[in-house]
């Protein structure tokens, strides 16, 4: 609840009723900031874009990977925003004219603004790994954006044979949620170990240091040495070229052929991003870290995933605060008044099998509009767990799951 | 401790300009940086690497300190004829640590 502390405190903004913020992506981001703006400016007019009807959530998602757990608890709609008067239009920004206020969306329709977030979240980049584009997407599923490509991989998972290969890709950062690869990586072994125990999964990664790493190793040590192989850049571990059509991947020295192939490529802020110029040659999207507004286009607001926010991570948790801190420097603005400093937090749990889980917690200052971290604030769940530790740990990332998803959704 | 990865293709054409890489994990350690209890780290490198096309260097390298772990050196030569390629690594005790690939070049 950080971040939220004095919300309750905050006066209702003196915003001009005919102000209008138009927020742009359905996510953990937009959704939340649509609703706190509302929220903190009641009389505010807010609009949501968002292409899909249904949101389908990446946390928890790679429990359905590894099965036990239903899709449909990953999915959640926009009709509790539509109550609290946010228009929610279901279409695809396709467009953006900074100079004119203007958003443009795919049916033609245009919607003027006085500040705009954008919480576009992230796309591929196709082909920046070589082999690997849309089509081979669906050979070689990433399911790094939940929905049809997490069943894909669920059900290629159930159809291979006992002694088959999975091998998963990782890439270098910055990517969308550091630990969830190898929180992956750890339920898809929990699902081998379980069922098709003959079977190998092998990671390549292009890192050699990884979020919770030492303990995600302690882990895998401890629970998936027989079937679990991790592979680091220096081992060779860099994946440079796949081949959908033989289900190849080739690292600098070495060929492997997989069964099931998760090919989790490079990413960049989501296209409405390069769109509306606030993305640099990076792919990702410079912000000031107090009021989230774009160096390069004034008036435009990022949060979430597309963003470089660096020490803070890409995650829901991060989306979901941002958007709520973003909200208020917005009304602040339109209220003709300065944005102010605070401090944020992010916490991302990780299951390592269904019923266990480590976490990782940072504080940070965005002090002079660049985040940094809090020294002596934060830390990780400790290396040597003591009974039940992992156990409340996994009953605490549930807890979660539903505060955030009710808290943006419900 | 070293270990060696190397990658050539058994197969060229006679002129075909191919591709090499060779890979030898190893800490490079500077001999600048001190230990927990404030004891020098001594140092400790690879100096030297080299190519060798049927006894022939094609390519070579000298490496100091500044030089990270796990140097990966990528370089191109032409082939010219069937034979052995030899990627040989030399650390500063002069260690050698080396390994071949053959080569079939077609005319």
């Amino acid at each position: 609840m950080v971040g939220l502390a004095g919300l309750s405190a905050l006066p209702s903004f003196a915003v001009s009723q005919a102000a209008h913020v138009v927020v742009v992506g359905g996510g953990f981001g937009g959704a939340t900031a649509a609703r706190f703006l509302k929220r903190v400016a009641p009389l505010l007019r807010v609009t949501l874009v968002e292409p899909n009807t249904t949101y389908i959530s990446c946390p928890m998602s790679n429990l359905v990977i590894s099965g036990g757990r239903d899709i449909a608890r990953q999915q959640f709609g926009y009709e509790a925003l539509r109550c609290e008067g946010i228009t929610v239009i279901h279409d695809l920004a396709d467009d953006i004219d900074v100079a004119g206020r203007t958003v443009t969306l795919a049916s033609g329709k245009v919607l003027t603004y006085d500040r705009l977030i954008l919480s576009p979240g992230i796309d591929m980049r196709w082909n920046a790994l070589p082999g690997y584009d849309a089509a081979a997407a669906e050979i070689m599923p990433h399911a790094w954006k939940a929905g049809l490509q997490t069943m894909l991989l669920r059900q290629q998972l159930e159809a291979m044979e006992d002694g088959g290969l999975v091998v998963m890709a990782v890439p270098d950062s910055p990517y969308r949620c550091p630990p969830g690869p190898y929180e992956r990586a750890s339920l898809i072994a929990y699902y081998l170990q379980q069922h098709k125990p003959a079977s190998k999964l092998l990671i390549l990664d292009a890192k050699d240091q990884f979020s919770k790493q030492p303990l995600f190793q302690a882990e895998w040590a401890a629970r998936y040495s027989d079937v679990l192989e991790w592979r680091g850049a220096t081992d060779d571990g860099r994946v440079s070229r796949v081949d959908p059509a033989t289900m190849t991947l080739e690292t600098d020295f070495d060929s492997i052929s997989a069964d099931v192939a998760n090919v989790i490529p490079p990413q960049k802020a989501g296209q409405i991003a390069q769109r509306a110029g606030v993305a640099d040659a990076t792919g990702w999207c410079p912000i000031d870290a107090v009021s989230f507004e774009s160096p390069l286009q004034p008036g435009i607001h990022v949060i979430g995933d597309a963003t470089i926010a660096a020490p803070m991570p890409k995650s829901a948790f991060s989306a979901n605060l941002q958007a709520k801190i973003c909200a208020i420097q917005v009304v602040r603005l339109l209220a003709g008044e300065a944005p102010e400093p605070t401090v944020l937090v992010n916490t991302c749990y990780s299951y390592v099998s269904p019923e266990a889980a480590i976490s990782i917690v940072g504080a940070y200052s965005n002090e002079g509009g660049a985040f940094a971290n809090m020294p002596g604030a934060g830390g990780i769940s400790p290396l040597e767990a003591s009974g039940g530790d992992r156990e409340r740990e996994a009953a605490q990332a549930a807890d979660w799951f539903s505060a955030i998803t009710s808290e943006t959704f419900l | 401790m070293a270990a060696i990865r190397i990658s050539a293709m058994k197969t060229a054409k006679a002129g075909e300009i191919i591709e090499l890489k060779a890979l030898i994990r190893h800490k490079m350690e500077t001999g600048f940086r001190r230990g927990s209890r404030g004891e020098a780290i001594p140092r400790d490198i690879i100096t030297h690497f080299v190519c060798l096309y049927n006894g022939e260097a094609v390519f070579e390298a000298d490496f100091f300190p500044s030089v990270a772990a796990n140097p990966f050196l990528i370089f191109y030569t032409r082939a010219t004829e069937s034979g052995t390629l030899e990627f040989r690594w030399t650390d500063q005790h002069g260690t050698v640590s080396s390994q071949t690939a053959n080569i079939s070049v077609e005319s």
